[in-house]
């Protein structure tokens, strides 16, 4: 196995969780449980595909992937702050209703159940091994950007103000709702745009092409204690595990299977506190009460 | 108490009230929090607002600070009509609130939460660094030491309180209202804040202390408004009044229904309550409830009970009278269960029920009231019939299912017997008012055998005539051979029912005395923490 | 109709009505677009489910699995808990089942066999169920991130024990079962002949009454809703708050556990890789939509089903995916309008002051 290889195969598979979770890291430091990822980056995938084929343009695909993220991640806002529904409910029933339009559409679009027609992406030269791909580069640096904006920024200190308590940031205030919908919207688009690089990178929207992606992202978000850049490291654990699953395949030490539980029992273990307490932004999911 | 006299025209600007309200009203749904109350406060002195819970302080001050507007009357700021502002018309206009909770984000430095909403910016970016120097010159400034870099969740309570005085003084406050400031200080912290506000008031700023602590207002205030009911009840200057007459005007209610009426009325009572040491010496059974060196660890690591020894025979009534806050709720909880205690014991008709459970503690013979109805004791979206059960679930079901007859019959037989209305044993506990769902608790608690009744706050919120009745049950308990704890931050109710009264201070009894020796004037000064004796 | 009654049940139908309204608004604009006629659409919608006994029957099918689903996670909203590990549960159960299935002999007879099975679907459930219970109880750990969590390790699970060992080969699924087989409603009524119907919707029912009778009538359910409505009441009131919120996951997990029979032991009688197929998330919809008691969520698991099995009977006309996204609006509908109408009912109400 070359180290160059599975260095090229893990970034490839790390950046739609790159992306989605720093979205999840966005939305949960505002206090928005953030549990439709997976909706938010199929919506993308789907929108992007049907930008790039209808205009040619792979950035008009780009573009398109991130007015669908942005116009379901305020459906998002809308339903959680304005109505105050269950955010639990809300982040499954995202997700549940993504899969649906986007098969609705598939098959009204491309006559087909299955997948979409070929796009273009972004030209792969062999020699490049990924890296001319501009999503790339935006994935990582998303979560580099996102720390910077989260700590460094006025709305970044607001958005962990208004996390953490939410009556303090009212009562010298700030508008409480406004940065909820912000970070939601954000989280919509950055989400997204997971979906987006998926989608062109595979050439061609695919039913349910995020495969549980998006709760890998969640683990990431909590496994990461909400901050972007642990995040994004535990994004990186996760690829690399995936990546020497695949590159094993022949010789199996221990099954995929077990490979593929990784993320999910390891933010199992970061919530019972094993290793130290994955403590949530104290407002997380309060907008109901 | 001294003010810098000035110049004539010092002395007439002075005389326009920094704070002007008049006929304020505020209703909450049917609740009336403020009713026409009036506040004048001055400028260059501290006013303190005075009232017990529920006297509609903290509404006032709400409506000051721009969080709520009034249902009728005005607020005038320094000679200017403001009423009906907003937060950030008050934060500019110089009103700086330090609430009772503070409203300071833990997770961020002191200096991020002081300039919060007004952050410094450079070049796009939150300039953290000019924000440190900022605080850090204001607090030299000032004389409020804050450590600017440190997390707010790291602090000490006093130094959480001078952030939140500093973040007022950043946004340029000349009028600082503090809600009950010293409520989670400790005795050094309390005198720590004095000088700070002294400091303030002589700079020339104002403050408004809104306090139940008599103490705290003799020690630190220049003019006193005392509140009841929502309404303001008396406006008094500090170097002219007295303890006992500001007690009063807190507590006062018609007289008549609150005297020591059980003895004209002729329901029997103890002319002779044994004092505590009394008690035990003749007490060879023991008492039906005994409680031996009780130690509770409240919030911050403080000691909310601080060694408590106490009995209470069958047949009396022991009140506990004293200003909440002092360790009352964790004692009664402690007592009841529902809180773990440091160290002590507490027995039950001779049983050790130390570590016992709350159902264990039920089954020992205890019933508990308990101060808040509806967090603890009711279920709001129960029925009537079905809170009615709540801790004798067990009592009403064989082999788990529950018994749907006895049910129906116990509920008929309570609402009968204890007069609640609507009698309809199936309406949900939220429809009914206060008076009607304390019933409904006591109907519970009293309604079945017991040995001790724990009675906390019994009649708060609750209408003058159902007040009456609650008393009438409790004296019958009494006859009826039972123990009574009570606590009540009502005086008058303590002095009516009470055999013996105990006046709670900072987690001790500041002192234990038979009913016939106790007075408002007596207790009072124990109440407000100016007298104490060695208390068991 | 006592005022108290008629009022529980203003708040408890508005939201799916309203929801109801939503989704054929939806309905209405998926199916113009694609040119046809809503009333024509929706006609053969009915036809195919409600109007022919075989679509009928598999109305029945569906709703079987989506009650046993709902139900458990409606039980566990009513302790203030939120299960979304009903997918892995349900699978859980439907393995262990399989499992006992294979195990016992084909010479002892179903009216033993059938409830060992059972037993054991209950018992792979429950299993799944009270590993987050424990992690509550013990570290404060969120139940909802850890159910979804444990759903993807238990699916992996499953997934690798049936693919290494247990599988018949060039399938994902267990060898068919010796003992336990549910007869098919087609033995007693040849017009659901096809259909996946069987006998197991009655245990659903019973299953549905069990609940009603233990919220609303025992004891343990007047302390499991207590918790759920106010913990600190419960806690006053002598319940062992922990204790519960174990036993109700627990108990959640065994219900939805349960419901893999319908599948294992009623229709294929094997364990297959997948056979959840998203009822255990589907779950929560019918939870929702059913208010959250078991008579509703009958009706929310009828619902639901009928809308999954006509979109089968519109695919000509019409894409099945148009149900999916009916499915999700009703989903969001309903979660939108619950606290909205909430609010506007508690205005609208004056509460009765003596």
């Amino acid at each position: 196995m070359n180290p160059f290889t599975f260095l090229t195969q893990m970034l490839r598979i790390a950046i739609p969780y790159l992306f989605a979770a720093s979205g999840g890291v966005i939305a949960e430091r505002a206090g928005i449980i953030s549990l439709a990822l997976e909706g938010f980056m199929l919506t993308g995938a789907f929108t992007a595909t049907l930008g790039a084929y209808y205009t040619g343009s792979v950035w008009m695909g780009v573009l398109c992937g991130i007015l669908g993220g942005l116009v379901i991640g305020l459906i998002h806002a809308v339903a959680t702050i304005r109505f105050r529904a269950d955010q639990v409910v809300i982040g499954i029933a995202i997700n549940l209703l993504v899969i649906g339009v986007t098969r609705f559409f598939l098959k009204l679009a491309f006559d087909s159940s299955s997948n979409s027609p070929r796009i273009s992406g972004f030209t792969a030269r062999q020699g490049a091994f990924g890296f001319d791909n501009p999503l790339l580069w935006m994935g990582l640096l998303t979560a580099p950007v996102l720390a910077f904006l989260l700590y460094r920024t006025r709305f970044g200190l607001r958005v962990r103000a208004v996390g953490e308590h939410p009556e303090a940031a009212a009562s010298v205030g700030i508008r409480v709702k406004a940065v909820q919908y912000a970070a939601v919207a954000l989280s919509g688009i950055l989400a997204a745009l997971g979906g987006v690089y998926l989608a062109l990178d595979q050439h061609q929207f695919t039913d349910q092409m995020t495969a549980g992606r998006g709760f890998i992202a969640v683990a990431a978000v909590i496994f990461g204690r909400w901050d972007p850049v642990r995040a994004g490291l535990a994004c990186m654990l996760f690829a690399a595990a995936e990546t020497l699953q695949i590159q094993l395949q022949g010789n199996q030490i221990v099954a995929s299977q077990f490979i593929e539980m990784i993320p999910y029992l390891l933010t199992i273990i970061a919530l019972a506190g094993v290793v130290g307490r994955a403590v949530p932004p104290a407002a997380l999911g309060k907008t109901g009460q | 108490m001294t003010r810098s006299p000035g110049g004539p025209a010092e002395q007439a600007e002075r005389t326009k009230p920094a704070i002007r309200m008049a006929g304020i009203d505020k209703f909450f749904g049917p609740v009336r929090a403020n009713r026409a109350a009036t506040l004048e406060v001055m400028p260059g002195e501290i006013h303190a607002l005075v009232g017990e819970n529920g006297a509609g302080k903290s509404t006032l001050m709400r409506i000051l600070g721009g969080l709520m507007k009034p249902n009728a009357g005005t607020l005038e700021v320094n000679g200017r009509d403001v009423t009906g502002w907003s937060t950030n018309d008050a934060i500019a206009a110089g009103i700086g609130v330090v609430h009772q909770h503070f409203m300071l984000v833990p997770t961020l430095t002191v200096a991020e939460n002081i300039v919060l909403g007004d952050e410094p910016v450079k070049n796009g970016m939150f300039d953290y660094a000019r924000a440190v120097g900022e605080v850090e010159a204001l607090s030299r400034e000032t004389g409020l030491a804050v450590s600017a870099d440190r997390k707010v969740s790291e602090l000490s309570v006093g130094e959480a309180q001078r952030v939140e005085i500093v973040k007022t003084l950043f946004r340029g406050a000349k009028i600082l209202v503090l809600d009950e400031p010293t409520a989670v200080l400790s005795p050094p912290e309390v005198k720590e804040l004095w000088a700070v506000l002294r400091r303030l008031r002589d700079a020339g700023g104002t403050i408004v202390l809104i306090t139940h602590r008599l103490d705290e207002v003799m020690d630190l205030s220049d003019t006193i408004t005392v509140m009841r009911a929502g309404e303001t009840i008396a406006r008094l200057q500090t170097s002219t009044t007295s303890p006992a007459e500001i007690a009063r005007a807190m507590v006062g209610r018609e007289v008549s229904l609150m005297s020591r009426q059980g003895e004209a009325l002729g329901v029997a009572s103890h002319p002779e309550a044994p004092t505590t040491a009394e008690a035990h010496a003749t007490a060879g059974y023991s008492a039906a409830l005994e409680v031996k060196d009780l130690v509770v660890i409240g919030p911050r690591e403080t000691r909310a009970i601080d060694g408590i020894t106490f009995a209470v025979q069958p047949g009396e009534i022991f009140g506990i009278a004293g200003v909440e806050g002092n360790g009352q709720t964790e004692l009664i909880e402690a007592i009841a269960g529902l809180r773990k205690p440091e160290s002590g014991q507490i027995r039950i008709a001779g049983h050790d029920v130390t570590a016992s459970d709350v159902a264990g503690r039920r089954t020992a013979g205890l019933s508990h009231i308990p101060e808040d109805r509806h967090r603890r004791g009711l279920i709001l979206d129960y029925s009537i019939a079905d809170n009615l059960l709540l801790g004798l679930q067990d009592k009403f079901a064989s082999k788990g299912r529950l018994d749907s007859d006895r049910i129906e019959q116990n509920s008929k037989a309570q609402i009968e017997s204890f007069d609640i209305r609507p009698p309809a044993a199936e309406l949900p506990a939220r429809a009914l008012s206060g008076g009607n769902q304390q019933k409904v608790v006591i109907a519970r608690e009293m309604g079945h055998d017991f040995t001790v009744l724990l009675a906390s706050q019994p009649t708060r919120g609750v209408d003058v005539g159902a007040i009456e009745f609650i008393h009438e049950r409790l004296r019958q308990a009494r006859a009826e051979n039972k123990a009574v704890l009570l606590v009540s931050a009502e005086l008058n109710e303590v002095l009516a029912l009470a055999d013996r009264v105990a006046v709670m201070y900072r987690g001790r009894f500041a002192t234990v005395i038979p009913a016939a020796q106790a007075s408002e004037e007596v207790l009072g000064e124990y109440m407000i923490g100016t007298r104490t004796e060695s208390a068991a | 109709m006592t005022s108290r009654f008629r009022e529980q049940l203003e708040e408890a139908l508005f939201p799916p009505v309203v929801a109801l309204f939503v989704a054929l608004i939806c309905g209405d604009i998926l199916i113009m677009s694609y040119g046809q006629s809503p009333a024509h659409v929706y006609g053969l919608l009915l036809e195919g489910t409600w109007g022919n006994a075989y679509g009928f029957g598999q109305v029945i099918y569906k709703t079987t699995t989506l009650t046993f689903t709902g139900l458990a996670v409606s039980l566990g909203i009513r302790a203030g808990l939120f299960n979304v590990g009903a997918e892995s549960q349900l699978a859980a159960g439907g393995f262990l089942a399989a499992i006992a299935g294979l195990l016992l002999s084909p010479v002892i007879p179903g009216v033993i066999a059938i409830p060992l099975c059972m037993l054991a679907a209950a018992l792979g459930g429950g299993i799944v169920g009270g590993i987050p219970g424990f992690l509550r109880v013990k570290f404060g750990a969120h139940e909802v991130i850890v159910t979804i969590m444990l759903n993807f390790v238990i699916l992996a699970l499953l997934n690798w024990i049936v693919a290494t060992r247990l599988h018949v080969p060039e399938t994902l699924h267990t060898p068919e079962i010796h003992a336990g087989s549910i007869p098919r409603l087609d033995e007693f009524i040849s017009a659901f002949h096809g259909s996946a119907a069987n006998l197991t919707i009655i245990v659903a029912i019973l299953a549905a009454v069990a609940v009603w009778f233990f919220l609303f009538r025992t004891r343990y359910g007047y302390e499991l809703r207590a918790v759920g409505l106010q913990p600190d009441a419960a806690e006053y009131g002598g319940v062992n708050v922990g204790r519960v919120w174990f036993g109700a996951l627990t108990l959640s997990g065994a219900i939805a556990g349960l419901g893999g029979i319908n599948y294992v032991l009623g229709y294929k009688h094997y364990y297959e890789d997948g056979f959840a197929g998203g009822s255990g998330f589907l779950g929560i919809a019918v939870a929702l939509v059913g208010r959250n008691h078991p008579l509703g969520v009958i009706l929310a698991a009828l619902f639901f089903a009928t809308l999954s099995q006509g979109g089968l009977a519109i695919h000509a006309v019409v894409p099945k995916q148009m149900v999916e996204v009916l499915q999700g609006v009703v989903i969001l509908a309903v979660a939108m309008s619950v606290p909205e109408v909430r609010r506007a009912l508690q205005q609208a109400r004056k509460p009765a002051r003596a």
